[in-house]
């Protein structure tokens, strides 16, 4: 399934990527986008070992949350606004 | 009204827009967040706020939501600056009319709270030479978890 998954703030710059466009043939959940992602090398291991947030579709969501093809998918530090 | 922008904002514009949209209502009680030019014993020169466009609006819609059903509000108003913002510049206004001042301010600091822990906006530092993203604080997680608990 086709997905679009993007980056910010501290992680985007550490990976080097803002945007993917991915097919992703893995488990529907978070968790394991987040492990297949980990793979890609050392810096996108702070997807599994530190404390990214994610979000399906602009809402935050747990890892154990449902993807679906056409969804946006996002990963960031957490939160420093106001 | 929830506005994302890199311009600078009036109070007394964004209190007189609230006023006008708040018929009946007796209390306006409104929060400005400004740029500090200390942190610790490091000089700030400028942060630059990052966000996520759409979810920033989305996140902020549902915190309105959620402080119109906890308390018998007028109006919301929020502005949030993202870009860089000097030391001393204003980041963000939140304004609440209500009919009485208890609801107003119960729930600007609700609106604050839950901005700064779920709202998708992050801040880099700029001082001189420097630069790094801000790290978010256990403490604002705590101000935030209260009105988890907290039933109305």
């Amino acid at each position: 399934m086709q997905i679009n998954i993007r980056f910010f703030a501290l992680l985007r710059e550490q990976l080097g990527c803002e945007h993917i466009e991915f097919d992703y043939q893995g488990e529907r959940t978070i968790a394991a986008l987040r492990h297949t992602l980990a793979a890609h090398g050392d810096a996108w291991l702070a997807l599994i070992n530190g404390n990214t947030l994610a979000a399906i579709n602009h809402t935050l969501c747990q890892d154990h949350a449902i993807i679906s093809e056409g969804d946006e998918v996002a990963f960031f530090p957490p939160v420093t606004g106001g | 009204m929830i506005l994302i922008q890199t311009e600078d904002f009036d109070v007394g514009e964004e209190y007189r827009a609230l006023q006008q949209a708040s018929p009946g209502c007796g209390a306006i009680v409104t929060f400005s967040g400004i740029v500090r030019d200390m942190a610790g014993q490091q000089r700030v020169d400028a942060l630059v706020i990052e966000h996520y466009p759409g979810m920033t609006e989305k996140s902020l819609q549902s915190l309105c939501e959620q402080a119109h059903q906890r308390w018998t509000l007028g109006n919301i108003r929020i502005v949030h600056r993202i870009g860089q913002l000097a030391a001393d510049a204003q980041i963000v206004f939140v304004g609440v009319s209500s009919q009485h001042r208890a609801e107003a301010f119960a729930a600007c600091e609700f609106l604050m709270d839950n901005l700064k822990t779920t709202a998708p906006l992050w801040k880099k530092q700029l001082s001189g030479d420097t630069q790094h993203w801000l790290e978010a604080k256990s403490s604002d997680d705590i101000a935030a978890s209260r009105w988890h608990k907290q039933a109305k």
